[in-house]
């Protein structure tokens, strides 16, 4: 029987189920007419259930009292700071849509659909599953309720074919990489014998079993599916481009902290005791992302492809933090998440900006040519925002790096440290082509189509995070990014 | 609290980047001209206030301001006497550069203006940093103005020049930050006072020394790290060459005798004899490169490569004239090859070409332009009673203690660089009006007097009476020459004092008697 103390501890994601079923509900009724209304009422819900991560936040939450339901679930900092993460970029998501379903960037359908803001809602609530989750069993069950809903938000435009394609191909990846993660759970069951994290660490103790050794490694394996990180990041870029322009920044961001937090605390609170184990592979698969996400942008012509192997790329980053496997590269791994997401954010928003006459969406090089001169503050962010993704000061994205690199080599990686950092300059290269365009070439002039005041707010709110003025934020976030790390190493 | 002129002079100018941005073209970009002339006055006038107070022989830190703002850093600055003058040169070519710019620039001033601005606040925040981060900040920062200078503004190679330059420069700095990782882990703190005093070991030594070089010598820039500055300087429009060459070269000397001489002073004795090989070569070499060059600003470009190789020679001395020659050189050439670049701009503002062979004569119809031009000229080749003179002496006389080959190579690229100058100034301005086009120029107007005279009375200042810029940088020379003077390199020079003669060389003796 479930104490009444457990409840309190998921009020969150208990409002969010809640809103979820109630507007499902009033999708049904009241069709997509309602959909502007559900959508507001969606970004309230996420409100409300973030601001009540700010007290516990604050004060810090590990240990025993944060388990629910018997050890089912686990509510510490860490969790906290990975959903409000995941719900401030959740309401972003939210916030960005209409204006994008409603102009002829949506193709045929025209028209925002009432199951979009419902759809945001269980994934996120997915998410908060999966951060939480303290056993095997409510992982995939979090992992699981994500990912359906994102399947069907990659091809919500039904009528195009692009999006139709990029869900397919998500739906077919994701359930492979769910397959594999089944597998190596299974396996992990198998040798240890438990689903939940303490006892599957305990069964792990000693020297690896050739089967454990397996389910390590397909856990991993899925795992890094999820994430995009390479060698498992072949779906990223298709899913990017095909799908929706909404969701394509709502799977950059959202999915991708839940993903990561999810990762680190499988390998910090399962594998913690058998670290040599799995360090090699997240130090290989945090420099092949690195590398292979640059040379892979390089050539891209498309934006969003350009921004998916971006992704890919400070994936590397955050998994360079993680292959330190100690609380400071945790530390530094949450504040490199909370800097890309913004920085995420902003650069999708500005994409959504890029709007001709009649409202239709420019994704290529060669519409963004000259953007300086015919649209200079959408130019100006995005310079910004690419500036700061390629790690150069004094903007934010440059603090990112500083706190991963800094934990790298404070562990004595010094050497890793100097690779992946040489290898961030290949990473330079198209961010500041995408500067070139905007800036040196000749203007296009297609981009001249007015924008919404939803993106103006949010564009110019990211870029002033961004900008100098986001060092300011540096004590409190990395304050709140310590005591998040520490959680996940406090024993229960 | 005293009143924190160095953050007043960060702020002046960055208030004015920000402004100018907003302000766009309106009026033709006037408006922005003239904000950002005002904004780089109010900075020169803080700068000379802040020279004024600056206290010759008090405090080695003096003006220093510190504030808990960030995580893992702080914001700490603070100057010496090097820091001092190096800020001075900044701040004293920015208005210059600003008129340059008044009219050659017609498209998008905001943007050009307000990145000028920026770049003057990143300049003027990396020689006042005392934090290793906050220094790598403002150090690394002006990758981005200066990109969208070249990049925007510049001549029809741009897009490559630019790519170069930031790509370039950016894969020497990250290194460093690996490398500052390390100190600061080691030592455990980053102000910079302190990490000079720290002794790190002498295994660690090398490859922290190597990691900072790799930024510097790209920076200096050192042979062979140097192919990126001809492309740039030539694609910068003027006043972004002269920013180029006059301060921003400078960041890489000053990155030696700042971190590398006094961090790692073992390792600076060990790579020294790998430092002078470099720059013997980037003497000679850049120097007969320069001489067959057929572009004005390439040739100086080149120039400007082989007097930053005097510039590591004398750094690497090991000795007080070396470095004193050192800082006076970068001082110098800050001056000078702007001035150069300002006199490029000049003739291409009217004929738009840097072919040398376009021009001619010059000195028949633009005479005023033409004394400019020899003034510099003998300038950069070290002419002595200007500024050129008095480092090249000292520099090469500090590194003659050390080293009478690595003298003697060096002064014979001196002697080249009077060839390339010579020849150069020859087809320029001597010689027959063979194009008409030349011939029909005119003389310089108002605006250029304004540009060009102040760089002139100080090259001739800094040659005449180089006291007044030595005497503040002499303290923290000493400091830096007691500390790493132990592990000076080995020296061929008989340094054994003669017994000095009693009386002035030139004293009659007296042989009569009685009161006289």
């Amino acid at each position: 029987m479930p104490d009444i103390a457990s409840f309190f501890l998921v009020a969150p994601e208990l409002q969010l189920t809640a809103a979820g079923l109630i507007l499902l509900l009033v999708a049904a009724w009241g069709g997509d007419k309602a959909a502007r209304g559900i959508s507001v009422a969606a970004a309230a819900v996420f409100f409300v259930a973030g601001l009540q991560l700010i007290g516990p936040l604050h004060t810090g939450a590990d240990g025993p009292d944060t388990l629910a339901f018997g050890g089912l679930l686990k509510v510490d900092s860490f969790a906290l700071f990975a959903k409000a993460l995941i719900y401030l970029a959740a309401i972003a998501c939210l916030v960005v849509a209409p204006a994008f379903f409603n102009s002829a960037a949506a193709g045929e359908e025209r028209g925002m659909r009432a199951e979009y803001p419902v759809l945001i809602l269980f994934a996120a609530l997915g998410m908060s599953i999966m951060v939480s989750a303290n056993d095997f069993m409510t992982l995939y069950l979090g992992l699981e309720l994500n990912s359906l809903a994102s399947y069907v938000l990659a091809s919500i435009l039904r009528k195009d074919q692009r999006s139709a394609e990029a869900g397919l191909k998500y739906f077919v990846l994701g359930a492979l990489a769910s397959g594999i993660l089944l597998y190596g759970m299974s396996l992990l069951y198998g040798f240890t014998g438990g689903t939940d994290f303490a006892s599957v660490r305990a069964g792990l103790e000693g020297d690896l079993s050739l089967g454990q050794l397996f389910g390590l490694i397909f856990v991993m394996a899925g795992l890094a599916f999820k994430i995009a990180a390479v060698p498992f990041h072949m779906w990223t870029p298709d899913v990017y481009e095909g799908a929706p322009t909404p969701v394509t920044m709502f799977f950059s961001t959202a999915p991708k902290v839940a993903a990561v937090a999810l990762t680190a605390r499988v390998v910090f609170e399962v594998f913690g005791g058998q670290v040599a184990a799995w360090q090699q592979i997240v130090m290989f698969t945090a420099l092949a992302s690195i590398v292979f996400g640059a040379l892979g942008a390089i050539g891209q012509n498309n934006l969003k492809r350009l921004l998916a192997y971006s992704s890919i790329n400070n994936i590397g980053f955050i998994l360079l933090g993680l292959a330190v496997a100690n609380v400071a590269g945790a530390s530094a791994m949450l504040v490199y998440l909370f800097i890309y997401v913004v920085m995420s954010l902003g650069s999708f928003t500005a994409l959504l900006m890029l709007r001709g006459e009649n409202g239709d969406l420019y994704e290529t090089f060669g519409d963004i040519s000259g953007l300086a001169v015919t649209r200079p503050v959408i130019a100006w962010t995005l310079l910004i925002q690419m500036f700061s993704l390629a790690g150069i000061p004094p903007l934010l994205g440059f603090y990112s790096k500083f706190v991963i690199f800094k934990a790298t080599v404070e562990a004595g990686l010094v050497a890793f440290a100097a690779i992946a950092i040489a290898a961030s300059v290949i990473g330079a290269f198209y961010y500041i082509k995408f500067v070139k365009v905007m800036f040196f070439d000749e203007p296009a002039g297609v981009v001249t189509g007015k924008s919404e005041t939803a993106h103006w707010v949010l564009l110019i709110f990211t870029a002033a995070i961004i900008s100098p003025l986001g060092y300011l934020l540096t004590p409190s976030l990395t304050d709140l990014a310590d005591k998040a790390a520490a959680a996940l190493f406090v024993a229960v | 609290m005293d009143f924190p002129i160095l953050t007043t002079m960060m702020l002046v100018p960055l208030a004015g980047a920000i402004l100018c941005l907003f302000v766009g073209n309106k009026g033709g970009g006037a408006v922005a001209r003239n904000i950002a002339l005002a904004a780089t006055l109010a900075t020169f006038a803080l700068g000379i206030m802040l020279w004024a107070n600056y206290e010759i022989g008090g405090a080695q830190w003096q003006f220093q301001e510190s504030y808990d703002l960030f995580a893992g850093f702080s914001y700490a600055i603070g100057i010496d006497g090097i820091s001092l003058m190096l800020i001075m040169l900044s701040v004293f070519l920015m208005p210059i550069c600003i008129l340059a710019s008044w009219e050659s620039i017609q498209k998008r001033v905001g943007e050009y203006m307000s990145a000028f601005l920026f770049m003057e606040v990143l300049m003027i925040g990396t020689f006042a940093a005392q934090d290793l981060f906050l220094f790598y900040i403002f150090f690394e920062a002006g990758l981005i103005p200066m990109y969208l200078i070249i990049g925007v503004w510049g001549g029809d190679n741009r897009i490559y020049a630019s790519y170069k330059f930031f790509l370039y420069t950016l894969f020497g700095s990250v290194l460093m930050l690996i490398a500052m990782f390390w100190m600061v882990a080691t030592a455990g703190t980053s102000d910079i006072p302190t990490l000079m005093q720290y002794d790190f070991a002498p295994e660690a030594q090398t490859w922290l020394w190597l990691a900072f070089f790799a930024s510097f010598a790209v920076k200096v820039p050192m042979w062979p790290f140097h192919t990126w500055l001809p492309d740039a300087h030539v694609q910068a429009p003027t006043a972004g060459s002269v920013i180029l060459a006059g301060v921003l070269l400078k960041l890489g000397g000053y990155g030696f005798i700042r971190f590398s001489l006094p961090m790692f002073p073992d390792a600076s004795a060990d790579f020294a004899w790998f430092v002078f090989i470099l720059s013997m070569i980037a003497v000679i070499y850049t120097s007969l490169v320069a001489l067959v060059q057929s572009d004005i600003k390439k040739l100086i470009a080149y120039s400007s490569v082989a007097h930053m190789a005097i510039v590591t020679v004398g750094l690497f001395a090991f000795n007080v004239q070396g470095l004193e020659g050192a800082m006076l050189i970068m001082l110098s050439h800050g001056l000078v090859s702007g001035a150069l670049f300002l006199c490029v701009g000049v003739i291409y503002d009217r004929l738009h070409t840097r072919e040398i062979d376009r021009y001619g004569g010059l000195s028949i119809n633009m005479p005023y332009y033409a004394i400019f031009f020899m003034l510099f000229t003998m300038a950069s080749i070290g002419l002595p009673g200007t500024s050129g003179f008095v480092g090249e002496f000292l520099s090469l006389a500090g590194i003659y203690q050390t080293s009478s080959l690595v003298a003697l190579i060096c002064t014979t690229g001196i002697i080249l660089g009077a060839a390339y100058m010579l020849y150069l100034y020859r087809r320029v301005a001597f010689g027959g009006q063979t194009n008409e086009d030349a011939a029909a120029m005119p003389d310089i107007r108002p605006r250029e007097w304004v540009m060009l005279a102040p760089i002139a009375a100080a090259v001739l200042w800094m040659g005449v009476y180089p006291e007044s810029f030595l005497a503040p940088m002499r303290a923290d020379i000493a400091v830096l020459d007691a500390q790493i003077s132990a592990s000076a390199p080995a020296s061929d020079a008989d340094l054994a004092a003669g017994a000095p003669r009693e009386a002035a060389a030139n004293a009659v003796e007296y042989e009569g008697e009685g009161d006289h």
